[in-house]
C-alpha cells in the first residue's frame, strides 16, 4: 500500500473507484467503515446526501448538523445529523480548512435565476441526486440541503453570502467515519458557470475503507 | 359515587354536556368565520379575510393560501418562534428551498423585501413587511432530542412533530418536511462559522408580512427555538391572519428589485400561463 492518497486510512480497502467530472455516484456504506473522498486536481465541488439505509425518510439534515455544533462549517470533529436528530457519520479528518452545508445543490431551475435562462439545458446536481436516488426508489422529495465537499461559501458581517473561490488542492481530502448503515450518494458537481470546480469540472476518488477482521 | 349524580349518563345528558361550551373562547383559537376577525387589518375588508388564528405555545396549524393572498404572523409578547414549511398546493414535491433561498438572493438573513423560492426556480412567497429583522434559516426545528423538547404529546411538544402533524392533514409525510425558516428568533453567523442566537424576549407585537405569489400550503409550528437554552419551555401565542389579495403586478417593487428576482417571478408567471 504505497499510495500516498490511502495514508491513514483503515489497512483494508473495500472500494476504491474515479468519479468522473460531472457524474454521480452512489455506495450502501456500512457503519464503521471510512469513506474517503479525494479533490483530485483541487477546488472541485462533491455535492453529497446521506440515506439511513433501513429507513430513508431518516437524512442527512444541514439544519440539525448547524444547530448542534452552533457552525455553518464542516471541519474535522463534525458529526453528520440526520433529520431525526442521530449521528449518521463523523468528519474524522479532512486536509481542507472547512466544507460548505449552506449553499445546496445546483439545479437547472436555481441555474436559471443565477444565470439566466441559457444554463437551464446545462447539467446540474440535482439531475445527479435525482438519477442515483431512482435507483433506490427515491424520487425529488428526497432532495434536502446537502454537503458541499470542497466548496467555499463564506457569510460576511452584513449576510452577504456566496459561493467564492476555493481553499482546496489537488490530493486533499475528507474522511467520514460512518455512525450508521448508510448510502451516500455524490454529484460530482457539475457546475461551470461560478467558481466552485475553478469554472472546470475534474474527477474525484472515492475509497472506501476498514480495518480487516482479526479473528481467530 | 353514585350514577344518577352524572350529567352524562346518558347520550341526551352526553349531548346537552358537549353543546353546552357552546362559545367557550381561549386564547389561542381560530375565529370562524374569519370575517368576524378580532384583529381586522388596516384597510382590509371584512369580507376579504380568509385566516384569523392565535397559535399558542407548542400549536400549530396548516393552511392552503391562493396566489396573491397575504399572510400576516404577530408575535403577540415578543417570545414565539413560528417554524414554516411552504409547499406549492399543487405539486407538494415543489417546496421551499431554504439553500436556494439564501444563495439566489446572496444573502444569509431574510428581510423585508426578500423572496421565499422553490426547488423549481420560482418564488413561492414575498415577504413583503418585517419589522422584527431576527429571523433563522439554518438551525432548523427541534426535534424529540433537542433538549428541552419533548414528544409530541407531552408538555413540550417538538417543533419537527408538529410540523409532520401539519403536513400530515395535507396527506404529506416525514420525506415531505424540509429545511424550514423560524421566524422571530434570529441568527448570525460569525467570520469563523460560529452561530449566535437571539432569543429574545423582544418587544410585543413585532410583526411580517408574506405574500403567497403561488398555490401554496403554508406549515407552522410555535415551539421554543431548537436553540434556546431557558429551562422553561417559553413560546408565547402567535397570531395569524391571512387575507385575499391581487396577484403581483408586473411593476411591483419586489418583482423587480433584483435580477435573480425577477427570473423567480418571471417563472412563476409562466407557469400559471393558461
Amino acid at each position: 500500500m504505497s499510495d500516498a492518497a490511502l495514508v491513514g486510512l483503515p489497512r483494508q480497502i473495500i472500494l476504491d473507484e474515479v468519479v468522473p467530472a460531472r457524474a454521480p455516484w452512489d455506495h450502501r456504506v456500512h457503519a464503521g467503515e471510512t469513506l474517503r473522498i479525494l479533490d483530485l486536481e483541487g477546488n472541485q465541488a462533491v455535492d453529497f446526501l446521506l440515506y439511513a439505509a433501513d429507513d430513508d425518510a431518516e437524512r442527512y439534515s444541514a439544519q440539525d448538523t448547524i444547530a448542534a455544533q452552533r457552525n455553518i462549517f464542516l471541519r474535522t470533529g463534525s458529526v453528520l445529523l440526520s433529520n431525526e436528530g442521530r449521528p449518521m457519520a463523523q468528519i474524522s479528518a479532512t486536509t481542507v480548512a472547512h466544507h460548505d452545508t449552506i449553499g445546496g445543490a445546483c439545479s437547472c431551475e436555481s441555474n436559471t435565476l443565477r444565470y439566466g435562462h441559457h444554463t437551464k439545458s446545462q447539467h446540474a446536481c440535482v439531475e445527479n441526486f435525482l438519477i442515483s436516488n431512482a435507483l433506490y426508489a427515491r424520487g425529488k422529495r428526497d432532495i434536502v440541503s446537502n454537503i458541499n465537499f470542497f466548496m467555499n461559501v463564506p457569510v460576511e458581517a452584513d449576510g452577504t453570502l456566496g459561493i467564492v473561490d476555493g481553499i482546496s488542492a489537488p490530493g486533499l481530502y475528507v474522511d467520514l467515519q460512518m455512525l450508521m448503515e448508510v448510502v451516500a450518494v455524490i454529484s460530482n458537481c457539475p457546475q461551470i458557470n461560478n467558481p466552485c470546480n475553478g469554472f472546470n469540472p475534474t474527477p474525484v476518488r472515492v475509497v472506501i475503507a476498514t480495518e480487516p477482521f482479526e479473528g481467530r | 359515587m353514585f350514577m344518577g349524580a352524572s350529567r352524562t349518563a346518558d347520550p341526551v345528558g352526553a349531548r346537552n354536556h358537549a353543546r353546552g361550551m357552546v362559545d367557550t373562547r381561549i386564547e389561542a383559537m381560530p375565529t370562524v368565520p374569519a370575517t368576524k376577525a378580532d384583529d381586522l387589518p388596516q384597510g382590509v375588508e371584512p369580507d376579504s379575510m380568509l385566516w384569523e388564528e392565535t397559535i399558542g405555545g407548542g400549536g400549530y396549524a396548516a393552511k392552503e393560501l391562493a396566489r396573491g393572498a397575504r399572510l400576516r404572523l404577530i408575535d403577540l409578547k415578543g417570545d414565539a418562534c413560528v417554524s414554516m414549511l411552504v409547499f406549492n398546493a399543487a405539486h407538494p414535491a415543489e417546496r421551499l428551498n431554504v439553500a436556494d433561498t439564501l444563495k439566489v438572493q446572496w444573502n444569509a438573513y431574510l428581510k423585508a423585501g426578500q423572496l421565499l423560492l422553490s426547488d423549481m426556480g420560482r418564488v413561492l412567497m414575498s415577504l413583503v413587511d418585517d419589522d422584527a429583522g431576527t429571523h433563522d434559516s439554518f438551525c432548523g426545528p427541534s426535534n424529540e432530542r433537542s433538549p428541552g423538547a419533548g414528544p409530541n404529546w407531552s408538555p413540550r411538544p417538538n417543533a419537527r412533530e408538529r410540523l409532520l402533524l401539519g403536513a400530515a392533514k395535507f396527506g404529506l409525510g416525514r420525506k415531505d418536511l424540509h429545511p424550514c425558516i423560524n421566524w422571530f428568533k434570529g441568527v448570525r453567523v460569525g467570520e469563523d462559522g460560529t452561530l449566535s442566537v437571539q432569543t429574545g424576549p423582544f418587544a410585543a407585537e413585532r410583526r411580517l408580512v408574506l405574500r403567497a405569489e403561488m398555490n401554496v400550503i403554508v406549515v407552522l409550528a410555535n415551539c421554543p427555538h431548537v436553540l434556546d437554552r431557558r429551562e422553561a419551555y417559553v413560546a408565547t401565542p402567535v397570531r395569524i391572519s391571512a387575507w385575499r389579495g391581487p396577484v403581483t403586478p408586473l411593476d411591483d417593487p419586489i418583482r423587480n428589485a433584483a435580477p435573480e428576482s425577477l427570473r423567480a417571478f418571471l417563472n412563476v408567471e409562466e407557469y400559471f400561463r393558461r
